[in-house]
C-alpha cells in the first residue's frame, strides 16, 4: 500500500522489454510516479490491481488469457467491494495496432498509447493524467463515466450486423435444431462455445459470444456480464446483496445470474 | 449481358422503323432516277419503287427473324438470302403496286426481258448494298460490345489479383507484429545496442525475404530454415522466456528444394494462435525428415491448441499452404493438422523430395 502522496501505477504488458521500456520512459517523464508492479497477462493485472490499488493502470490491449479491455472490465466489477474508499484508477491502454480499438478510442476520454512509444506523446498522456488526478472530480461520477467508456470500447470490436439473427441453429446429434430467438432465455459463454438456454432445454453452439453479439437485437438481448446475455423479456427481478452485487432472476429458469458492475446501469429503480 | 439484351431489342417496332429509313430513301432515289432517265411518271415510279423495295426488305427481315436468330450465321447465308428475297420481293411488289394503281398485272414488268432483267438487277444492287450496310454496321456494334465486355473482364481479373496480393502482403506483414517488433527495437536501442543491431539485421532479412518471395520459386531447405530462424529470433526477443524454439534440419536434407517460405504461415500460426495467447508460453519445433522418397516437414507447438472443428475453418495462411502444395505437387503432397487443447498443434506436410 502506498502511504506517501506519490502517485502510483501498474503496468500490464506481455512483452518484457516493452514493459521495462515503458517504466523507464515514465521515470523520465514523471519522476514522482511510482510503478508498483509489472505484470504480463490480463488475469494477473486484475489481481495485482486489486491488491496494490494504484492510481493509474497502463494496460496492453492484446495480452494472453484476458485482453486489456476485459481485464479493466473485470477489475471494475470487483473494485467496489475490494477498495470501497479508493477511486477507480485512471486507465491508459497501450496497443501496437488495432483497427477497431484505435477508432473507438478517438471517441473516448480514456487515453491510449501506440507502440512504439513516442516520447512526446507519452509526455502529453502524463500531463493529462496529472490533471485528472489533481482535479477532484467526484470519484463516483468519474467511475460511472469510466464504465460508460469501457462499455463503448468493448462494444466497438465488431460492427453491428445489418440483418439481426432470427434463429439459433444448434446441432444436436445428427440434427440441427432451430431455436427461435424469443424462446432463448439467456446465452452463456463457455470457452469457445456458447450455451443457449431456453426454459426447458440447453444447446451448445460453436461461436464466440463476440461474434454472436453483433447479430442480436441489442434492445431485446442485454449483456449483463462479460459472458452472459439475457433476453430482457424474461427478466423477473433484480436484487442487490449485502456486498452491493446485483443479480437477476429470470422467468422460466431457476438460477440467478450475476450482473457485472459494467452493466449495472441497465437496472435502475424508476 | 449485352448479348442477351441485343436480341429482343433488334425486333421492336422502333428498331424496325429505324431500319426502314435508309431503304425508303433508296426507293425514292430509284424512282427519281427512273423519272430523270425518262421512264414513266414520277408518282407511278415512286409507288412501284416503294412497293418492290419494301417487299424485298420485309422478306429479308422476316427471313432473318424466323430462320436465323443467331447473328453469327447470318453473314454467310445473306449471299443466298438476298438474291432470293429480291426476286420474290420484286414479284410481290410488282403485283402490289399494280393492284394499288389499278394497272393490269404485269404492266411495269411487261416489256422486253432486257428491261425486266434491268429492273431486277437494279433491285438486286439496291437490296445487296443495303443489306451489306446493315450487316457490317451490326457486326461493328457487336464487335465493340464484345471488346467492352472483354476489357471489363480483364479489369475484374486484375482487381481480383491485386486484392489477393494485398491480402497476401497483409498476412505476411501483420501490422501488429511489425509495430511490436519496432517497439522492442526502440527499447533495445537505449539499453542494449548490440542486441538492437542484431534484431535490426533479423528484421531486415525477414522483411526482404517476405517482400521478395515469389510464390512460384523454390529454395533450399537450409534457406527456408534460415528464414524461419530470422522470424523466430524476432519473436524470441519479443516474447522473452515465453518462447523456446528448435529447428531440426538433418545436414543431408539441407539442399532439398522447397517452395519459398512454405512453412512461414505455419510457424506464424503456431505463435499467433498457439503460444501468444498462452500465459506461460511454450515451445515450437520445426523439423525435416525423409523416408521412402517422401520429405516430411513438421511444425509443432505446445500452445493452446484449437477447439474441435476449428481446423475446418482454414485461415488465409493455411489455405495458402494447401494451394501452393497442390499446385507444386498435386496429389503427391499431403497436409495434415492435428490439434488438441492439452498438447498443442502439429502441422505435417509431406511431398516427394
Amino acid at each position: 500500500m502506498n502511504t506517501d502522496k506519490n502517485p502510483t501505477a501498474l503496468i500490464a504488458e506481455d512483452e518484457p522489454l516493452l514493459a521495462a521500456a515503458l517504466q523507464t520512459e515514465l521515470a523520465r517523464a514523471w519522476p514522482e510516479l511510482q510503478v508498483l508492479a509489472l505484470v504480463g497477462d490480463g488475469a494477473s493485472a486484475v489481481t495485482q490491481a486489486l491488491r496494490l490499488q494504484p492510481d493509474i493502470l497502463f494496460f496492453d490491449i492484446r495480452m494472453p488469457g484476458l485482453s486489456g479491455l476485459d481485464a479493466a472490465a473485470e477489475l471494475a466489477d470487483a473494485w467496489d467491494s475490494a477498495a470501497p474508499q479508493k477511486p477507480f484508477p485512471a486507465l491508459v491502454f497501450v496497443t501496437a495496432y488495432d483497427q477497431y480499438a484505435v477508432a473507438a478510442f478517438e471517441a473516448q476520454a480514456i487515453d491510449y498509447l501506440l507502440k512504439p512509444l513516442q516520447t512526446e506523446r507519452l509526455r502529453k498522456a502524463v500531463t493529462k493524467l496529472q490533471q485528472a488526478l489533481a482535479s477532484h472530480t467526484q470519484p463516483a461520477l468519474q467511475f460511472e463515466s469510466t464504465l460508460a467508456q469501457l462499455r463503448g470500447l468493448l462494444g466497438a470490436s465488431a460492427p453491428q450486423a445489418a440483418t439481426p439473427l432470427r434463429m439459433i441453429q444448434a446441432s444436436v446429434g445428427n440434427a440441427i435444431r432451430m431455436v427461435p430467438l424469443n424462446e432463448v432465455v439467456y446465452f452463456e459463454a463457455a470457452d469457445k462455445y456458447i450455451r443457449v438456454l431456453t426454459t426447458s432445454h440447453e444447446y451448445l453452439i460453436r461461436t464466440a459470444l463476440k461474434e454472436l453479439l453483433p447479430q442480436l437485437d441489442a434492445s431485446v438481448f442485454w449483456q449483463i456480464h462479460r459472458g452472459t446475455v439475457v433476453n430482457s423479456a424474461c427478466l423477473d427481478a433484480v436484487t442487490r446483496d449485502e456486498a452491493g452485487k446485483l443479480s437477476v432472476s429470470l422467468r422460466g429458469r431457476r438460477e440467478r445470474l450475476p450482473v457485472s458492475r459494467l452493466y449495472s446501469h441497465l437496472f435502475k429503480a424508476m | 449481358m449485352p448479348a442477351v439484351s441485343q436480341a429482343p431489342c433488334r425486333w421492336t417496332m422502333r428498331a424496325l422503323a429505324q431500319r426502314s429509313l435508309p431503304g425508303l430513301s433508296v426507293n425514292t432515289v430509284i424512282a427519281l432516277l427512273l423519272t430523270a432517265f425518262g421512264v414513266g411518271d414520277f408518282g407511278v415510279n415512286l409507288i412501284y419503287s416503294h412497293c418492290i423495295g419494301v417487299s424485298i426488305w420485309l422478306l429479308i427481315e422476316a427471313a432473318l427473324y424466323w430462320l436465323m436468330p443467331e447473328p453469327d450465321l447470318q453473314w454467310r447465308r445473306m449471299y443466298l438470302l438476298v438474291p432470293l428475297s429480291v426476286v420474290l420481293g420484286y414479284a410481290i411488289g410488282l403485283y402490289l403496286a399494280a393492284a394499288l394503281l389499278g394497272h393490269p398485272l404485269g404492266w411495269f414488268g411487261s416489256g422486253p426481258p432486257r428491261v425486266v432483267l434491268g429492273y431486277l438487277l437494279l433491285s438486286l444492287i439496291a437490296g445487296g448494298t443495303l443489306s451489306y450496310y446493315f450487316m457490317s454496321r451490326e457486326q461493328l456494334a457487336s464487335a465493340s460490345e464484345e471488346m467492352a465486355l472483354a476489357s471489363a473482364r480483364t479489369e475484374t481479373a486484375q482487381r481480383q489479383a491485386t486484392e489477393s496480393q494485398l491480402k497476401l502482403l497483409q498476412t505476411q506483414l501483420d501490422p501488429h507484429m511489425l509495430f511490436n517488433t519496432l517497439a522492442n527495437l526502440r527499447a533495445l536501442i537505449a539499453t542494449n545496442p548490440v542486441a538492437a543491431t542484431e534484431m535490426l539485421d533479423r528484421l531486415n532479412a525477414y522483411l526482404r525475404a517476405t517482400l521478395s518471395a515469389s510464390r512460384a520459386t523454390t529454395h533450399s531447405l537450409e534457406a527456408e530454415f534460415e528464414r524461419l530462424r530470422d522470424y523466430l529470433e524476432l519473436m524470441a526477443v519479443r516474447l522473452g522466456a515465453r518462447l523456446q524454439y528448435s529447428l531440426e534440419l538433418p545436414p543431408e536434407l539441407s539442399q532439398c528444394p522447397v517452395p519459398t517460405l512454405l512453412l512461414q504461415p505455419l510457424v506464424e500460426n503456431a505463435i499467433g494462435h498457439g503460444l501468444e495467447p498462452k500465459v506461460e508460453g511454450g515451445r515450437i519445433t520445426v523439423r525435416a525428415s525423409r523416408s521412402a522418397g517422401q520429405l516430411t516437414l513438421e511444425v509443432q507447438d505446445s500452445g493452446i491448441g484449437m477447439a474441435r472443428g476449428d481446423a475446418a475453418t482454414d485461415g488465409f495462411g493455411l489455405s495458402q499452404v494447401r494451394e501452393r502444395l497442390a499446385s507444386a505437387y498435386g496429389e503427391l503432397a499431403s497436409f495434415e493438422l492435428r490439434s488438441d487443447q492439452a498438447s498443442g498443434t502439429l502441422a505435417r506436410i509431406s511431398f516427394p523430395g
